[in-house]
C-alpha cells in the first residue's frame, strides 16, 4: 500500500516516462512500461549498476553506489540502487 | 605482388655463444713510416671525384595484410529467474512477482529509494543544469568556407578481372547501402570468365558486400524501389529485366523473357508512381523504351519506339542511352540518345506518334546523363560528348546555358538536391567537378581527382551530402561534399531562377531572330525562283546562256566587293571557326557602314537590348581552338 503509493507519486511526477523496480537477478518486478522495453532496460541496466558498483568499489573498498544517473540525447535515466533491489526511473528533464 | 622474406635458421646452428670479457689495449703490430717511399710520390692534379650533395635514398615495398572486419552480434534472451519458475509462463511470473512484493525487505527498500529518487527528480524538475544559454549564436556561417570533398570510403570490385561500375543506387531510406552494377560495356571485351555479379554494400564494411545479386547476364543498369527498399529492378547486358527480393537472396525473383525484353544493353530502368510501386520502365540503345511491372514480368505492358520522324519503325529509332523520369510530373519523361538528341515524351498521348513530344539537340555525341533539376524540373542538365548543357523546355533550338569544352570526355552528372544551382560532373580523366553557377561559371567551383581510372557513374545520396562516383575498373568513391555545398543559401533558390529565366529569355530572342532571317532569306530565294521559272519557259538556249553568263558575273563581282569590304574591317571583327552561328552575327554587327550580308542587320541581341550572355569558358574559342 505504501509501496504502491510511492510508486504512483514517484510517476506523477513531471517528465517521468517509466518506473521500474528491478531484483538481484535482473528481473524487473513492477514496471509501468511495456514488457519488451522493461526487459530491455532492466538486463541492460542491472548489469551496468553492477558494473558501476563494482567500479567504486574497487576503487576504494570502504566507498558504495549511491545512485546512478545517466544523461543522454533524449532523457535521463536513473538509477538508485539497494542490496537487493533496483529502482530505476527514466524521465525527460526538459519537458 | 607479392614478396615475402623469410629467414629460418636454428638456434643450434647459430654456433658457440660469445663470451667477450674486459682487458687493456695491447699493440700487436707497429708500423714506422718509410721516409724514402715518399719521393715515389706522383701528384695528380687536378683530380675528379664525385660528390652528391642530395642525401641517399632507397626504394623499399612492404605488403601490409589488408585489414579485415566482420560483424558478429549475439541475441540476448530474456533470464535469471529463479529454477522453478518458466519465465514464458503468464501466471509463474505474476506468482513470482507478487511474493517478492509482499517481501518486507522489498517494502522498507522501495520506500527509501523512492524518496531518494523523488529527490532527484525534483532536482531535475526544478533546474536543467545543462540548459544551453547561447544555442542560436553556436551555429557558425559556413558560407565562408572554401567547397571541398574526402573520400569516406572505396569498395572495389572483389573478382580479379575488374568490370566497371555502370550504375549505383541509394537505399531509399537510411541510405546505409549502395547498390552497384557491375558489368562491361567494351563490345566483345567481356572474357568468359568474367564475373556476373553485382553487389549490394553496406557502407560501413568496404570489404565483403552486404549482397551479392546473381543475375543471368552482368547488370548494366540497378534500381532501388523508392516504395519498398527490398526490391531492385536490374537491366541486364543482354535486354532482359530482373528484379530481385533482398529478402529472398541473391537469386533474381522474376526475369523478363529473351523475346519481349531489350535486343541491346538496358542503359535505364526506372521505377513508376503508382499504387503497387510495382510498375517501371526500361530504355536500351536498340531504340527501344518498355513499360513492365514486376508483378508480370514476362512482357512489357506497353512499348514505345524512339523513331523522331514519328513513324515507329524500329529500323529508324534512336538508341536511347539516359533516361529521366521525375515522379512530380508522372505522364512525361525524357530519353538521352546515342545520337546526341533527347527526346521528351508523354506516356499517356493518344496515339505512339503524339507520345514522342519534341527533341533537343546539340550534342555531338552520346548523351550519358539527363537529369531535371529538382527544384525547376522545366530546366534539366545534359551529359555528352565534353560538355554539359543545361535546357529549358521552352527553348527546344539551343541549351540556355553550357560549360566550355573539356580535355577528356564527361560520362555522368547529376543535380545536388539540396542546392537549386549546384551540379556534378564526373570525366574520363577521374575527376568530379562539383558546378555552383552562382558562384562561378566559366569553371567548376571545385574538382577533385577521385581516382586516376576514368570515372563512369556517380549517383548523389538525397541528403545531398554523399556522392558515390563508379569507375571503369569497378572501385566505387563515397565522397563526401562540404557544408556549404549541401546547405540551401540564403536566397538561391530567387537567384537561380532569375538566372534560368534570364538566359531562357536571351535565347528565345536570339532563336526568333534566327527564325525571322531564315524566314526572309527563304521568301527572297522562293521570288527568284518563280521569275526564272517563269522565263525559262519563254526562253531561248542562245538567250538563256547569255542570261547565266551575265548572272555568273554579277555573282563574281558581288563576292569580289565583299572580301574587299572584309579586309577593310578590323581583325577582331571576323568570326573565328568554331564560332556559333549566332555569334558570329552578333559580333559581325559593331561595323558601321556595312551593308548587305548577315552584318547588314543589327545584331538580335543589341536590339533587343539584352545583356551579354553568361560565356560558360571562353566563348569566343571554339572546341578547335583549344
Amino acid at each position: 500500500a505504501e509501496v504502491e503509493e510511492t510508486l504512483k507519486r514517484i510517476q506523477a511526477h513531471k517528465g517521468v516516462i517509466g518506473t521500474i523496480v528491478v531484483n538481484a537477478e535482473g528481473i524487473p518486478i513492477r514496471t509501468t512500461l511495456d514488457n519488451s522495453t522493461t526487459v530491455q532496460y532492466a538486463g541492460l541496466l542491472h548489469q551496468l549498476t553492477m558494473k558501476a558498483r563494482s567500479t567504486v568499489r574497487d576503487i576504494d573498498p570502504q566507498n558504495d553506489l549511491t545512485f546512478l544517473r545517466i544523461r543522454s540525447k533524449k532523457h535521463e535515466i536513473m538509477v538508485a540502487p539497494d542490496k537487493e533491489y533496483l529502482l530505476i526511473v527514466i524521465q525527460n528533464p526538459c519537458e | 605482388m607479392e614478396i615475402v622474406y623469410v629467414y629460418v635458421k636454428k638456434r643450434s646452428e647459430f654456433g658457440r655463444q660469445c663470451t667477450f670479457s674486459d682487458r687493456p689495449a695491447e699493440t700487436n703490430v707497429d708500423i714506422h713510416p718509410d721516409p724514402s717511399l715518399a719521393a715515389n710520390f706522383i701528384e695528380r692534379n687536378p683530380v675528379d671525384a664525385g660528390a652528391q650533395c642530395a642525401s641517399d635514398m632507397s626504394e623499399h615495398e612492404v605488403n601490409t595484410e589488408r585489414f579485415e572486419m566482420e560483424s558478429e552480434g549475439v541475441n540476448h534472451l530474456e533470464g535469471g529467474w529463479p529454477k522453478d519458475v518458466n519465465p514464458l509462463e503468464m501466471e509463474q511470473t505474476i506468482r513470482f512477482r507478487r511474493k517478492v512484493e509482499k517481501d518486507e525487505n522489498y517494502v522498507n527498500t522501495i520506500i527509501h529509494l523512492g524518496s531518494l529518487m523523488e529527490h532527484c527528480i525534483k532536482q531535475n524538475n526544478a533546474i536543467n543544469i545543462y540548459e544551453e544559454y547561447f544555442e542560436d549564436e553556436g551555429t557558425a556561417d559556413v558560407a565562408d568556407e572554401p567547397p571541398s570533398a574526402k573520400t569516406i570510403n572505396v569498395f572495389r570490385d572483389p573478382n580479379l578481372i575488374k568490370r566497371t561500375a555502370t550504375h549505383l543506387s541509394w537505399h531509399p531510406d537510411g541510405s546505409k547501402k549502395l547498390a552497384v552494377a557491375y558489368s562491361s560495356l567494351e563490345f566483345q571485351r567481356s572474357s568468359k570468365d568474367m564475373s556476373y555479379e553485382s553487389y549490394i554494400w553496406d557502407l560501413e564494411s568496404p570489404n565483403k558486400p552486404d549482397l551479392v545479386l546473381r543475375p543471368s547476364s552482368p547488370l548494366v543498369s540497378l534500381e532501388y524501389n523508392p516504395k519498398d527498399s527490398h526490391i531492385l529492378v536490374g537491366g541486364c547486358y543482354n535486354g532482359q529485366i530482373a528484379y530481385w527480393d533482398t529478402r529472398k537472396g541473391g537469386q533474381p525473383v522474376e526475369l523478363s523473357t529473351v523475346e519481349f525484353s531489350h535486343r541491346d544493353p538496358v542503359y535505364g530502368v526506372i521505377w513508376l508512381q503508382s499504387k503497387t510501386g510495382t510498375e517501371c520502365f526500361s530504355a536500351s540503345t536498340d531504340g527501344q523504351v518498355l513499360w513492365w511491372d514486376i508483378r508480370k514480368l514476362t512482357e512489357p505492358t506497353e512499348t514505345l519506339v524512339m523513331d523522331i520522324s514519328r513513324k515507329g519503325i524500329l529500323e529508324n529509332a534512336l538508341g536511347a542511352i539516359a533516361l529521366e523520369f521525375e515522379p512530380t510530373m508522372p505522364t512525361k519523361f525524357m530519353v538521352g540518345t546515342e545520337q546526341g538528341v533527347v527526346i521528351s515524351c508523354n506516356r499517356k498521348a493518344k496515339t505512339p506518334a503524339e507520345k514522342i513530344v519534341g527533341t533537343f539537340s546539340g550534342h555531338h555525341g552520346p548523351i550519358y546523363a539527363l537529369a531535371r533539376n529538382p527544384f525547376f524540373p522545366k530546366n534539366f542538365l545534359t551529359v555528352g560528348d565534353w560538355t554539359a548543357r543545361i535546357w529549358s523546355e521552352d527553348s527546344k533550338e539551343s541549351s540556355i546555358m553550357w560549360t566550355k569544352y573539356h580535355m577528356a570526355y564527361l560520362t555522368d552528372g547529376c543535380w545536388s538536391t539540396i542546392r537549386p544551382a549546384v551540379f556534378f560532373t564526373t570525366k574520363m580523366d577521374g575527376t568530379l567537378d562539383v558546378w555552383d553557377f552562382l558562384f562561378k561559371q566559366n569553371n567548376p567551383s571545385l574538382s577533385v581527382k577521385v581516382c586516376d581510372e576514368p570515372l563512369f557513374s556517380l549517383r548523389l545520396q538525397d541528403n545531398g551530402r554523399f556522392i558515390g562516383c563508379g569507375s571503369q575498373r569497378g572501385t566505387v568513391t563515397l565522397l563526401e561534399v562540404s557544408a556549404g555545398l549541401c546547405t540551401l543559401q540564403r536566397n538561391e533558390k530567387n537567384l537561380a531562377t532569375a538566372m534560368f529565366e534570364r538566359e531562357t529569355k536571351r535565347e528565345k530572342i536570339l532563336e526568333a531572330r534566327h527564325r525571322e532571317m531564315r524566314l526572309k532569306e527563304r521568301t527572297k530565294s522562293e521570288g527568284k525562283e518563280e521569275d526564272t521559272k517563269v522565263e525559262s519557259e519563254e526562253e531561248k538556249p542562245e538567250e538563256l546562256l547569255a542570261r547565266v553568263q551575265t548572272e555568273f558575273f554579277d555573282i563574281i563581282e558581288a563576292e569580289l566587293r565583299r572580301r574587299e569590304r572584309a579586309a577593310r574591317l578590323p581583325k577582331t571583327q571576323v568570326p573565328r571557326p568554331g564560332l556559333p552561328e549566332r555569334w558570329a552575327e552578333a559580333q559581325l554587327h559593331p561595323g558601321a557602314g556595312v551593308s548587305g550580308g548577315l552584318a547588314d542587320e543589327p545584331s538580335a541581341a543589341a536590339r533587343a537590348g539584352v545583356e551579354p550572355p553568361v560565356l560558360w569558358g571562353d566563348q569566343r574559342k571554339g572546341p578547335c581552338d583549344e
